[in-house]
């Protein structure tokens, strides 16, 4: 899909016009699984569809995450870029920031954890309801970055399990936005059991 | 556990320093002969040398002292409170005291040595501002104070055993951290609220340390009754990183990004810090065009500090609209260093001795541009916050604090000046050439959120003003690092064409840079006040103590005070205006 530039005098930042939900067929981010091969046209022409519940659950599941920040450091702040105005994860169904993680299914760890911190992120991962996901958010949660002392956790898979490692050190919001689209197909393919 | 246990540069058992010329401050003379004017003064025995007046006192004389100095000589604020250890002495440690007077814009620094096991009487006494100071001595090098009242661990957890600081602690040893670990506090009750009845049950309540409305990793224990907040207490260490021991285990130039994670916000701002504070234990200085870039950058840094602390303030209190309002103009100036060196917000880009490349060609018209477009969003919020009522009913007079007990509590920056103190480093000891630019401290009266607030913006008006200047001055031509291959890296073209820079080269990627022998202070404004740092080098590659002076560490521990009396709704309002950086607090 041809790439339109969006001319913004007032902006020194180059803006791209995103391409619609669906349409990006190369990547498949959006498109509902199995849908590729699927004839669109049956579909749209045929009065009724067959489908597997589970197929339709995990569609539904993975297109309403509904995120809880465990933000703890610097990512923390870019995790508030993606939210905000300027990169608006609204537009993947993925803004109902949550800060009870009674109300959540996804935890977004952003940030360094250290030592201290464990057990009360391994408690707040424990309040969340079933189904839960994960996001390894920045270098520091993968894996403990740079990071390599006394008080610092090397990764946060050492205490709860983890679906999606971001990598930067923070990741930009669009790296970060890019695991939660990773993280969405791989509901809808109804990969993540536990 | 981890295998990285052993480090070549524990600097007692590694190479020898080099045989260079030790560190002489440039101005030690003036320092010296003022340090002897106070000796002279209050009984102490004087260090030269030293590029602040040094004083080095027995251990049993030092709360006598520390009263002397504040009484008499003015230096009623208490700035910071370290330790070095050089293990192979007697005295192992070297415990420090710097303190400031408002009055006579000066610094004093103590020294007091002690063996190990050997304490020090508690200067709490003195200045109220040293009680966290003193229990992340304790925590960190296991040197004890007498008569402290809560002296436990502060940035390490319960379970930690050691003294993590020490030169003979290996670096990553990390202790199991469980459930039953965790601190249980129990905060006391401020005695005005003791004796009150009320027909309401007294409820602890814990706030975070995973919490909505704490930004970053804080944690509050209330005592409650009914609404009223009568007892407090805060816990941090929730992100402590080990900033101090990173630094001692890698060179000068790797400790950059390290500085870029204190304060997340406003990273450059500890870059400038940083790099400066290295350069001045080298006697170099960046080139006029470095010094440049770097002050407009600063300057952008502390508008995007303060557009985020003053957005996410108004979230907690619900008005949302102004956050996401705020965050657009945010992003350009992120959009302006990811032009830069191509990161956004952590960029690391100062090198000492400069920056690690030239700016983009465009770089003042962008820069312009910002200048021109950020007014609107200042106004814009300013006309729907500033006057609202429902703003005003949550923030005038709220979590007051008063001058004496914000100097006394060694607040800086825009909290401070929120008192009615107009004490900004940029003035009292200017850098990057901050005293040729034409523009104002701005002050507010009371002390409380709504002034903070208030400062905040008028602080972002001023650095505009700055800004403004420095665009229409033009950026000064020529290279933007130092010509000195014992610092920077000589350019990749020479590397590639010369035998002299090749060799340089690797003698300073595998070496790195070696500062003479000494130790040295230079401070800032960051964000939040005084950014310090002191380094200790003993010429080696890596350094052999790098302390920050955090501004956070020293406000947040004023919180529970301020808070008591009030509400809960309240505390968040005044914690969101004081913006704590769990980074930069816990290191």
């Amino acid at each position: 899909m041809p790439v339109k530039r969006i001319e913004n005098p007032g902006s020194i930042i180059e803006r791209k016009e995103a391409a619609p939900p669906g349409e990006d067929a190369e990547k498949g981010l959006i498109t509902l699984p199995g849908e590729a091969e699927r004839d669109i046209e049956d579909l749209g022409g045929g009065s009724y569809l067959t489908t597997k519940l589970d197929t339709v659950v995990n569609w539904a599941r993975g297109n309403s995450l509904w995120p809880m920040p465990f933000g703890t450091a610097c990512c923390a702040i870019e995790f508030m870029s993606m939210v905000s105005s300027h990169y608006d994860i609204a537009r993947f169904g993925a803004e109902v920031v949550r800060f009870s993680p009674r109300q959540a299914d996804l935890m977004i760890v952003a940030g360094t954890v250290v030592d201290k911190m464990a057990p009360v992120m391994k408690k707040i991962y424990d309040q969340m309801p079933e189904p839960k996901y994960v996001i390894a958010m920045g270098a520091c949660a993968s894996s403990g970055g740079f990071y390599r002392m006394y008080h610092v956790m090397q990764g946060i898979d050492e205490v709860i399990p983890v679906d999606i490692w971001v990598p930067g050190c923070p990741p930009t919001p669009e790296g970060l936005m890019y695991g939660i689209l990773k993280l969405k197909e791989k509901i809808e393919r109804g990969e993540i059991r536990r | 556990m981890s295998t990285l246990t052993r480090y070549s540069a524990i600097p007692y058992t590694g190479p020898a320093p080099t045989n260079r010329e030790p560190y002489v401050p440039t101005d030690t003379q003036k320092m010296d002969a003022r340090g002897a004017e106070i000796a002279s003064r209050i009984g102490a025995e004087q260090e030269t040398g030293q590029d602040l007046p040094t004083l080095v006192v027995r251990r049993e004389r030092i709360v006598e002292t520390l009263r002397a100095l504040k009484n008499d000589l003015t230096f009623t604020m208490p700035l910071d409170l370290w330790a070095v250890d050089y293990p192979r002495r007697r005295q192992r440690f070297d415990v420090m005291y710097q303190l400031y007077s408002l009055q006579n814009n000066e610094r004093v620094r103590l020294k007091v040595p002690v063996a190990d096991g050997e304490p020090i009487p508690s200067s709490l006494p003195v200045y109220k501002g040293f009680d966290w100071f003193e229990r992340e001595v304790w925590d960190l090098y296991g040197v004890r104070f007498d008569g402290h009242p809560n002296l436990r661990r502060i940035l390490t957890h319960e379970a930690f055993q050691g003294h993590a600081l020490r030169k003979d602690y290996d670096p990553a040893q990390r202790w199991l951290c469980t459930e039953k670990d965790v601190a249980a506090l129990v905060p006391k009750v401020d005695p005005r609220f003791e004796r009150v009845d009320t027909d309401f049950e007294r409820v602890t309540l814990n706030l975070g340390p995973s919490h909505p409305a704490t930004h970053g990793t804080l944690r509050i224990v209330v005592i409650l009754d009914g609404e009223k907040i009568i007892g407090a207490e805060q816990e941090i260490g929730y992100l402590h990183r080990c900033f101090e021991k990173s630094c001692e285990t890698h060179t000068y130039q790797q400790a950059i990004p390290f500085t870029d994670r204190l304060n997340y916000m406003s990273a450059i701002i500890n870059n400038v810090g940083y790099c400066m504070t290295v350069e001045k234990l080298l006697g170099v200085e960046a080139p006029e065009r470095a010094q440049h870039v770097r002050l407009i950058l600063s300057e952008f840094m502390r508008i995007a500090d303060h557009l985020v602390c003053i957005g996410t303030n108004l979230v907690d209190m619900g008005a949302l609209t102004n956050f996401w309002y705020l965050f657009q103009p945010r992003e350009e100036i992120y959009g302006l260093i990811e032009a830069c060196c191509g990161a956004r917000l952590l960029p690391s880009y100062l090198r000492i001795g400069g920056l690690a490349v030239d700016v983009p060609p465009n770089f003042l018209e962008n820069a312009q541009r910002l200048v021109n477009m950020l007014p609107k969003y200042i106004d814009d919020v300013e006309k729907l916050v500033s006057r609202n009522k429902i703003f005003h009913d949550r923030v005038v007079g709220v979590a007051p604090i008063s001058a004496e007990d914000a100097i006394d509590f060694g607040f800086t920056g825009p909290c401070l000046r929120a008192c009615g103190i107009p004490f900004d480093v940029r003035k009292s000891n200017p850098y990057l050439g901050y005293e040729t630019y034409d523009w104002d401290v701005p002050i507010a009266e009371g002390g409380d959120t709504y002034a903070r607030y208030l400062v905040r913006m008028e602080e972002m008006r001023q650095s505009l003003r700055i800004l403004q200047q420095a665009i229409d001055r033009g950026l000064p031509s020529g290279p933007v690092i130092i010509d000195n291959p014992y610092v920077a890296l000589p350019p990749k073209e020479k590397v590639y064409n010369e035998m002299e820079s090749l060799i340089y080269h690797f003698k300073l990627i595998m070496h790195g840079i070696q500062p003479p022998v000494g130790e040295t202070y230079f401070q800032v404004e960051g964000g939040n006040g005084e950014l310090g740092f002191y380094i200790v080098s003993d010429g080696t590659k890596n350094p052999y103590k790098v302390r920050c002076r955090p501004p956070c560490f020293a406000i947040y521990q004023a919180f529970g005070q301020m808070i008591t009396g009030q509400t809960i709704p309240d505390a968040i309002a005044a914690l969101g205006s004081l913006n704590i950086i769990a980074g930069e607090l816990d290191r």
